[in-house]
């Protein structure tokens, strides 16, 4: 019982001395969580993949009443905003090439005619296809506008596609997004943090130091590895906090859960970050290295796409990648409201990892040679 | 030319900085001095002097606060590169890209100062052949050993002939044998290219070499002149105390500067004692501390009045350096009367590095309160073999033992047992003092009151200030935290791998203070040092070069086997690794 | 001789930083190897584009009616319609994640249908809002081919009425590939990467290690010490850029509209710029660590998040596209996309060259100073 009460005095030491160099001046404590915060409100705003804003450039060769209405109709959403009202084809190019325009509609001369006389009425529609997903998005918008045009004209068969959205009613992006950065924008830092604590401590010498005290390599390893956890879980709080009560989306599962998972998501990354750390000579090496892997593991985690979308083979590696792992298990428990059986199968490469990593780290403090 | 007779010239030039507690700090405090040309000139003072303000300030890296400075008729804070053209510097740590090579360092700077290739070729092949560095050009710099650093450094410096070379304490934490390499070549260059040079330094031997001394304390001017005549300020108060047979000198010693209001200085040294009185000094007190010593007057030396200069201004601004004051616990073994049992035991110790032999069979005991010395040349081994006894480097082959156990595989808590104070500072320099130490008491499982009391009596002990920032402590005090870090587990044997290296003589007297009232108290000392002296205090000492041990014994034993017993302890040193080279050379020569 | 004298200096100080960053491996592996990582995840492993989603189509009519109507989601290239009968089955295809939607076709559609109200029911997985919106955009259109058709067909008999047909073109990505934007902002990615990860280390790195103090008192001038710690970085974005363009081009069929000359110079404008920002980070901060987590917070993360590299900066708030118009990388992002695949806009080339040739001076000039020959 002493020798116990001994031990976890020695480590808890260490977790004092680590969190002491952590949060100590106002600096340091700035840049770990300021940025957090001012990530979370930059990205909450200007991450979205929704459809807020389309200017449009109409050349109206008809002149007609169908034409009017139309226009009407889009005009009528919000969304589509008209930039300019050409007179001549020629000038629709410099319209979309200079970007004021997402798009350009152009009535032919005969577009009434045709509908009144009840031929096909074509509808000449020019995206600016630079950026594709937004282009795709404006081109479903106008195609439902005109396929209600067409109904209110009883010119298609009444067919109602009620859409109903579980989780997000609105299919708002940022519902998506801003869960998922929950948990990665905590990676980036505490994977940075946990990665230069040991090459610090090596470069300014005062590893050997520590490698003389009685601490075993279990200890210097609790001690490197909970600070960095504390720092990563705080961060995922303020970004949760933010998008709780700032963007208000709405929480529907367990907080218990959610930070299980989380623990064992910051776990897994500490000990990639103490993994690097052991193994980098330099604070220079262990900061490029651990770029190098964030990079990829952000990129093929689903934060920006669905994994779905990629090939077989990545697919098959984003199963050593934490964070894919991470953000399903918080989105799903956020807005899914998943319970624990739910989300079991994310825990898994999660503990994996964690479990490969720690160890691996210990054994590098002692067993890495300078 | 009316500039040509001096180089350096100010006049209540001042330079301040912003304190640690928001104030300002005068590093430089009114000082007025001029510098005369071709001459070698000595800036000499402790931690804290003001020396490397000063030598920015020269080179055109600070701008004096107030009075003027002019560098070879230049006013330097106005035209800075017009100076910087013609001048050259070496920092203390001087900046060698350690990723480049020698001869990619050297080419890099004789770039920058625009040596032409004729010219280059010439140059290159003296420095190379004056630092003995040719062997290694094309090695990266971060590989070489610290003194061959050094000597790379100064080449680089000297890769053209400036108008003024300034040296900024360029022996700091270098071997006797490099350090009379490094003065070789300046040396050289002064007589045959007639430099201008200034050099700070703490060392009083090199001071004496030189044409001119200023002695600074804490930003002022404490007196200029040639070495002669500063010496004379001690004239008659300097003897040298012989002790009784069977006290060891440093005893007597301890007792000598134990009493600062009668003796301005003692150091033990030759099996003697070389000590200073102060000028009033109360005869009947000085018979007392003297009494069962043989004392006979000796010539005065610079250091004496140095030493002298400073306790006087010390005494004058603030409180003498932190009093010592040591724990008298009995180590465990000494009472049951088995002190002589070795508590630390090397055979045939090997540590390889590939093909390299940092360390090739070494032997040696360490009984109980013993201080033993490990000496060498920088690359002898002597960090290796340190590094290895506290368990920090796996051994190749042989066996090793302390307290009976190998560190590096014995379990945490036989780390306990030992205190261990790195080369360079290795604590947390963006921590207090008292995080600091509370921290290492705690993974040397100090807990509650007991630690709380350990870390007050530390910090009395070693006069440290426990609410400062230990990054920002000057390089004494840096020193004296680590020596409370490692003392606060009370451990039973210490490591010292060169503690002194880069402190100023005062911090050094503190410091070896501790030292023999800890080896008093029961307490093993293993510690290495560059500074040929302080092997003085040490019971025995090993003296290693190229991974061998080429001396083992007490300091007499190793006089007498450089030749002569009464030699100082520089001398024998570099005496004994020459024969040993020789040695060496004419073996493989044979083979 | 002053000219010499630079020159030299210039060549010496290159020749020294070049040698520095060949010799440690990481500067290599994060300078070369991860943009080569980079080009192959983006241009094979992302896709924003929705292809073969996955609809569970709950039949629980089956009438001729019901299978007519749900006919066109066969044809849809970006639909892979999962054909099930009843809601259970269904919902539980998406509980297993081996469907994204439902379809449900009510038992009684073909009766409403024939009444003139028909009804289906779109159930959405909500959480991947993208893959939502773009499954509600495809069934909505494959549905609408055979009604218009059915329509047009019945629109010849005299109670029917004329439709409205969208003829669309898309401009400059006609096939709506991703890859076709992506990869060229990739470049901006992997320029901007240089910059905050490589470059912004250099300067904190000689103050870290007390180099430049004895750099400082030789006769280099502050300016040379910036161009020299440029140049070898220069030559690996160089490298990477035309592995970027080679890649476009050969690898992913990337459109290249624009001249090359012009690609190319602008690239290295923004190179510049990016190089210069890293490198005054460097010396502002005068520590390798502060010094990193400013440029990716301050640098690369916004020119991944908001540069309009996979975010359409018209949907943001004005605060935010006031501060993405502040970053150098949003006004090249708009460039090399439209050089790629727009072409030679000339108005937009000079706009873009003109704000990144001041963002290269004002660094410079910048830079230069936090190198100026003082220690205190």
């Amino acid at each position: 019982m002493q020798a116990l009460a001994d031990y976890l005095a020695r480590t808890l030491a260490l977790v004092r001395k680590e969190l002491l160099a952590l949060l100590k001046d106002r600096s340091s404590r700035m840049l770990l969580f300021a940025p957090a915060l001012m990530q979370t409100l930059l990205f909450g705003y200007g991450a979205t993949y929704d459809l807020t804003y389309v200017p449009y450039a109409v050349l109206d060769q008809s002149g007609g009443a169908a034409a009017t209405e139309l226009l009407a109709r889009l005009d009528g959403t919000g969304v589509f905003k008209r930039a300019a009202t050409l007179t001549g084809s020629g000038q629709i190019a410099g319209m979309i090439e200079s970007g004021d325009a997402l798009l350009a509609i152009d009535f032919p001369a005969d577009f009434d005619a045709r509908l009144a006389s009840r031929q096909q009425a074509p509808l000449q529609v020019i995206l600016d296809g630079r950026n594709s997903s937004t282009a795709a998005l404006a081109s479903a918008y106008i195609a439902s506008i005109v396929a209600a045009y067409n109904q209110s004209r009883g010119a298609a068969p009444a067919l109602a596609v009620v859409r109903r959205a579980w989780f997000n009613p609105n299919l708002e992006s940022r519902w998506n997004l801003m869960p998922a950065l929950i948990a990665s924008l905590s990676m980036l830092q505490t994977l940075m943090l946990a990665a230069l604590s040991v090459a610090r401590e090596r470069e300014q010498g005062t590893f050997d130091q520590l490698l003389v005290t009685p601490l075993t390599p279990l200890q210097i390893l609790i001690g490197k590895a909970l600070p960095a956890i504390f720092v990563g879980l705080i961060q995922s709080t303020i970004v949760f906090l933010v998008i709780l009560f700032w963007f208000k989306i709405p929480f529907s599962g367990s907080v218990w859960l959610l930070y299980l998972g989380l623990l064992v998501f910051t776990a897994a990354s500490v000990g990639i970050g103490l993994s690097v750390s052991a193994l980098s000579l330099t604070m220079q090496q262990a900061m490029l290295y651990t770029f190098m892997l964030v990079m990829p593991l952000i990129l093929l985690s689903g934060l920006l796409t669905a994994v779905g979308n990629m090939p077989r083979i990545l697919q098959l590696a984003t199963y050593a990648n934490p964070l894919r792992f991470a953000i399903d298990l918080v989105r799903r428990v956020y807005l899914e409201g998943a319970g624990f059986s739910d989300v079991a199968l994310d825990f898994v490469p999660l503990l994996g990892v964690a479990a490969v990593t720690l160890p691996l780290a210990a054994w590098l403090f002692r067993n890495r040679l300078a | 030319m009316n500039g040509a007779a001096a180089t350096v010239v100010l006049e209540e030039t001042r330079k301040t900085f912003a304190g640690p507690d928001g104030g300002t700090v005068a590093a430089v405090d009114g000082i007025t001095m001029t510098i005369r040309a071709g001459e070698l000139t000595a800036l000499v003072g402790p931690d804290g002097a003001g020396k490397t303000t000063l030598m920015r300030m020269f080179a055109g890296l600070l701008r004096p606060d107030a009075g003027s400075l002019h560098v070879l008729g230049t006013d330097v804070a106005a035209a800075p590169q017009r100076v910087q053209d013609r001048i050259s510097y070496m920092p203390q740590r001087f900046g060698l890209y350690e990723d480049l090579s020698v001869q990619e360092n050297l080419d890099l700077y004789a770039d920058l100062h625009g040596v032409p290739q004729d010219q280059r070729r010439e140059r290159f092949a003296r420095m190379l052949e004056m630092t003995d560095l040719a062997r290694f050009t094309g090695r990266p710099a971060g590989k070489l050993s610290g003194g061959m650093k050094q000597k790379l450094g100064l080449a680089c410096t000297l890769v053209r002939s400036p108008d003024l070379l300034l040296l900024d304490e360029p022996s700091v934490g270098v071997d006797p044998l490099s350090r009379r390499d490094l003065w070789q070549i300046v040396r050289q260059l002064i007589d045959q290219e007639q430099l201008s040079v200034i050099v700070s330094t703490a060392y009083m031997d090199e001071a004496e070499r030189c044409a001119r001394v200023f002695v600074m304390n804490k930003g002022r001017l404490l007196a200029e002149g040639a070495p002669d005549d500063l010496r004379k300020q001690a004239r008659g108060l300097t003897f040298t105390a012989t002790p009784p047979d069977g006290t060891p000198a440093r005893t007597l010693q301890a007792r000598l500067i134990d009493a600062p209001d009668q003796i301005i200085d003692a150091v033990p040294k030759g099996g003697n004692v070389r000590l200073t009185r102060q000028p009033d000094a109360n005869p009947a007190r000085l018979d007392a501390l003297l009494h069962d010593a043989v004392v006979e007057p000796r010539p005065e030396e610079l250091e004496d009045a140095f030493m002298m200069l400073l306790r006087r201004h010390e005494d004058r601004t603030a409180a003498p350096a932190a009093p010592v004051a040591v724990r008298a616990r009995p180590a465990p073994g000494t009472a049951n009367g088995s002190s002589d049992k070795p508590i630390i035991v090397v055979r045939d110790l090997v540590r390889k590095f590939g093909d390299f032999t940092a360390v090739a069979s070494t032997s040696f005991d360490v009984v109980r309160g013993e201080i033993f010395g490990l000496l060498g040349p920088n690359g002898a081994g002597k960090t290796t073999t340190f590094r290895m006894l506290c368990g920090l480097l796996p051994a190749t082959s042989g066996h090793l033992e302390v307290a009976g156990l190998n560190l590096r595989t014995a379990r945490a808590k036989a780390r306990g047992r030992i205190g261990y104070v790195a080369q360079k500072f290795a604590l947390y320099g963006d921590l207090t003092v008292r995080d600091n130490l509370e921290f290492f008491g705690g993974a040397y499982g100090l807990r509650g009151q007991a630690l709380k009391a350990r870390v007050t009596a530390s910090l009395t002990q070693f006069g440290l200030e426990p609410s400062a920032q230990s990054g920002l402590l000057p390089a004494g005090y840096k020193q004296r935290l680590a020596m409370a870090t490692g003392l606060l587990h009370e451990p039973d044997i210490l490591f010292l791998d060169e503690p002194t290296s880069g402190i100023d003589p005062l911090a050094r007297r503190a410091f070896w203070r501790t030292i023999t009232a800890l080896a008093e108290g029961g307490v093993t000392i293993i510690i290495t040092t560059h500074f040929m002296e302080e092997a003085e205090y040490c019971d025995r000492i090993a003296i290693q070069d190229a991974g061998r041990v080429l001396a083992l014994g007490t300091p007499h034993q190793v006089r007498e086997q450089a030749g002569d017993a009464a030699m100082d302890m520089d001398s024998a040193f570099i005496a004994i690794v020459e024969q040993g080279r020789a040695r060496h050379n004419h073996r493989e020569a044979a083979a | 001789m002053s000219r010499s004298g630079f020159a030299t200096r210039l060549v010496a100080l290159i020749r020294k930083e070049t040698r520095q960053m060949l010799r440690d491996r990481s500067n290599l592996v994060v300078g070369l190897l991860l943009p080569v990582g980079l080009i192959l995840i983006f241009g094979f492993g992302i896709s924003f584009d929705v292809k073969d989603a996955r609809v569970a189509v709950a039949m629980e009519d089956s009438s001729p009616i019901a299978r007519d109507t749900v006919a066109g989601l066969r044809g849809s290239p970006y639909l892979a319609p999962v054909w099930v009968r009843s809601m259970t089955e269904a919902e539980r295809l998406v509980r297993a994640g081996k469907a994204d939607a439902i379809l449900r076709v009510p038992g009684d559609f073909s009766r409403h249908m024939a009444a003139g109200h028909g009804q289906l029911q779109l159930l959405l997985n909500g959480v991947d809002s993208n893959t939502a919106a773009a499954i509600e955009g495809y069934v909505n259109g494959a549905l609408a081919v055979p009604l218009q058709q059915r329509g047009d067909r019945a629109g010849n008999k005299p109670a029917g009425a004329a439709s409205v047909v969208i003829v669309q073109r898309t401009w400059f990505n006609e096939a709506s590939e991703s890859t076709w934007y992506v990869v060229p902002g990739l470049i901006v990615l992997v320029m901007t990467m240089i910059g905050a990860f490589l470059t912004s280390l250099l300067i904190a790195r000689e103050w870290e290690r007390g180099t430049l103090e004895s750099l400082f008192v030789t006769p280099v001038r502050p300016l040379e010490l910036v161009i020299a710690k440029l140049t070898p970085y220069l030559v690996v974005g160089i490298i990477d850029l035309t592995m970027c363009v080679v890649a476009a081009r050969l690898l992913f069929q990337v459109p290249i509209r624009g001249s090359l000359p012009v690609i190319i110079g602008a690239s290295l404008l923004y190179l510049m710029v990016s190089l210069l920002l890293g490198l005054f980070i460097s010396g502002t901060t005068r520590s390798q660590f502060t010094a990193s987590q400013v440029a990716l917070l301050t640098s690369f993360l916004p020119a991944m998040m908001l540069s309009g590299f996979v975010f359409d900066l018209r949907n943001v708030p004005i605060v935010i596209q006031v501060i993405s118009q502040l970053l150098p990388a949003t006004h090249f992002m708009g460039l090399i996309k439209t050089l790629f695949m727009a072409g030679d806009y000339w108005p937009d080339i000079l706009r873009t060259c003109g704000i990144l040739t001041i963002y290269a001076l004002v660094l410079v000039v910048a830079t230069r100073r936090t190198l100026r020959k003082k220690l205190d």
